[in-house]
């Protein structure tokens, strides 16, 4: 499956995703500029992103633990999700992210 | 300004790594200092994930953040380490002698020959808004402009004060600041709260009463007057639609990030943000200036606690060198040491 990832300044990149990894890990090692300073524990709200282009619906909705974190994100929208609590499977092939800003 | 601490080993962050070290360089007969900007030990474990269980410590098959932070907290008390708690380390000085003066930003200085920054991914600080130019509106004195933490509740009587943010602090410090304000507005990108329910109960109370009013909101710009003073911000609804807002303050809520802060200037070797070590001593390119934890970086590193465990031990003994240059540094274990035994205060 593929990510086409969004940068803060715009940038489109295409990434392998792999089954069972998080969006956030597939970003982070792609180096793609997400902090996930928790390192994936829902605990920190930096590995914020924007599902956009019809993705936000496809995808499985957020914990009440992701709600809470994202309380505390900034620039939060109607579409925003923590990368770390997105799991890659074949079904979301193309999803599309945009790194939330810092 | 009070006189400085003179010590062994000043160490930069109280968090497992921060608080290990102590434990490491006690076996030694190094006293520490411990300089933390959060207001209490443990750092990342202690701040992001106290109730989330850790299965990685090395003979600990489970164990929540906040545990290990009490646990380590147990194991160094016979060395009773100094802690300065909710200052930042600031500034960093190679005195005459060799030593090292650390300053905190709350003006305490500690002489040192060894520092030892173990500060994690830097300083816990308030997340800033992406609201462009918010900076020229922080700092500006009591009761205006844009403010991170109240400090004086007082010099908020009679403002007309924004809050934004929908977690315990922005709640308290609605229900808090209400009665003091002239107006008060409280701005979220949801309308539900992650805080207390009895808070979002008050909440709800003032805002029915008129005290509070709340939109589904955020804030997209801010504006000030020809003398850098906080007048208004613009503010988005949840269509999309904006407004025009006057206010006197500013008060996001939306917790604390980690920055490197202060550290960056410190005039170390940095690389993308982290220590370059050597793996022999963990000490950076500048000597008597250690770094263990997930604030260095190495061939090989991985961050993880009990790499910083291995790196505090090192570190220590490299820093006996340095702190007793005459003495000899006599290896030994805690299970057959009866004068380690004694240091940790146990009879075997």
């Amino acid at each position: 499956m593929k990510i086409v990832a969004t940068d803060r300044i715009g940038k489109e990149h295409i990434v392998e995703g792999r089954d069972g990894w998080s969006v956030m890990e597939i970003l982070r090692d792609a180096g793609l500029p997400i902090a996930a300073e928790c390192g994936g524990a829902c605990a920190c709200a930096t590995c914020h992103v924007y599902v956009t282009d019809g993705w936000y619906e496809k995808l499985t909705p957020p914990s009440d633990a992701e709600i809470d974190m994202l309380d505390m994100a900034l620039a939060v929208e109607p579409t925003s999700r923590l990368s770390c609590q997105i799991v890659c499977a074949d079904e979301l092939d193309g999803i599309k992210v945009t790194v939330a800003p810092e | 300004m009070s006189t400085p601490i003179e010590t062994d080993v000043a160490i930069i962050g109280a968090g497992p790594i921060g608080l290990f070290a102590v434990f490491e360089l006690g076996l030694l007969d190094l006293k520490c200092h411990l300089v933390d900007i959060l207001d209490r030990p443990g750092g990342q474990c202690t701040e992001l994930y106290p109730e989330k269980p850790i299965y990685d410590i090395p003979g600990l098959p489970i164990v929540t953040g906040q545990e290990l932070t009490n646990r380590l907290l147990e194991q160094v008390k016979p060395f009773s380490p100094t802690f300065h708690f909710g200052e930042m380390a600031a500034g960093l000085e190679r005195l005459a002698d060799g030593r090292w003066k650390l300053k905190t930003d709350a003006d305490t200085e500690i002489v040192a020959p060894v520092i030892v920054v173990a500060a994690g991914g830097g300083s816990f600080v308030p997340k800033r808004p992406p609201v462009p130019g918010i900076e020229a509106f922080e700092n500006k004195g009591d009761g205006v402009g844009v403010h991170y933490a109240v400090r004086k509740m007082e010099s908020f009587r009679g403002k007309n004060i924004l809050i934004a943010g929908g977690g315990d602090s922005a709640l308290d410090w609605t229900i808090n600041l209400a009665p003091l304000a002239k107006s008060l507005t409280l701005v979220h990108h949801r309308d539900g709260f992650r805080a207390a329910q009895h808070s979002v109960n008050q909440m709800r109370e003032l805002e029915k009463s008129g005290k509070v009013k709340f939109h589904v909101a955020s804030v997209k710009a801010i504006h000030g007057d020809e003398n850098g003073a906080l007048n208004a911000v613009t503010l988005a609804g949840a269509d999309k639609k904006e407004w025009l807002h006057e206010i006197d303050a500013f008060l996001p809520f939306f917790g604390l990030t980690i920055k490197l802060g202060p550290i960056a200037e410190f005039g170390l070797n940095l690389h993308e943000n982290l220590i370059p070590v050597d793996t022999a001593r963990f000490e950076s390119s500048t000597p008597g200036i250690f770094a263990i934890g997930d604030i260095n970086t190495y061939t090989g590193k991985l961050k993880l606690i009990l790499s910083g465990f291995h790196e505090a031990a090192l570190m220590a003994q490299a820093a006996f060198h340095i702190c007793k240059p005459n003495e000899k540094l006599r290896f030994q274990y805690t299970t057959s040491s009866s004068s380690l035994q004694k240091k940790l205060g146990v009879n075997a």
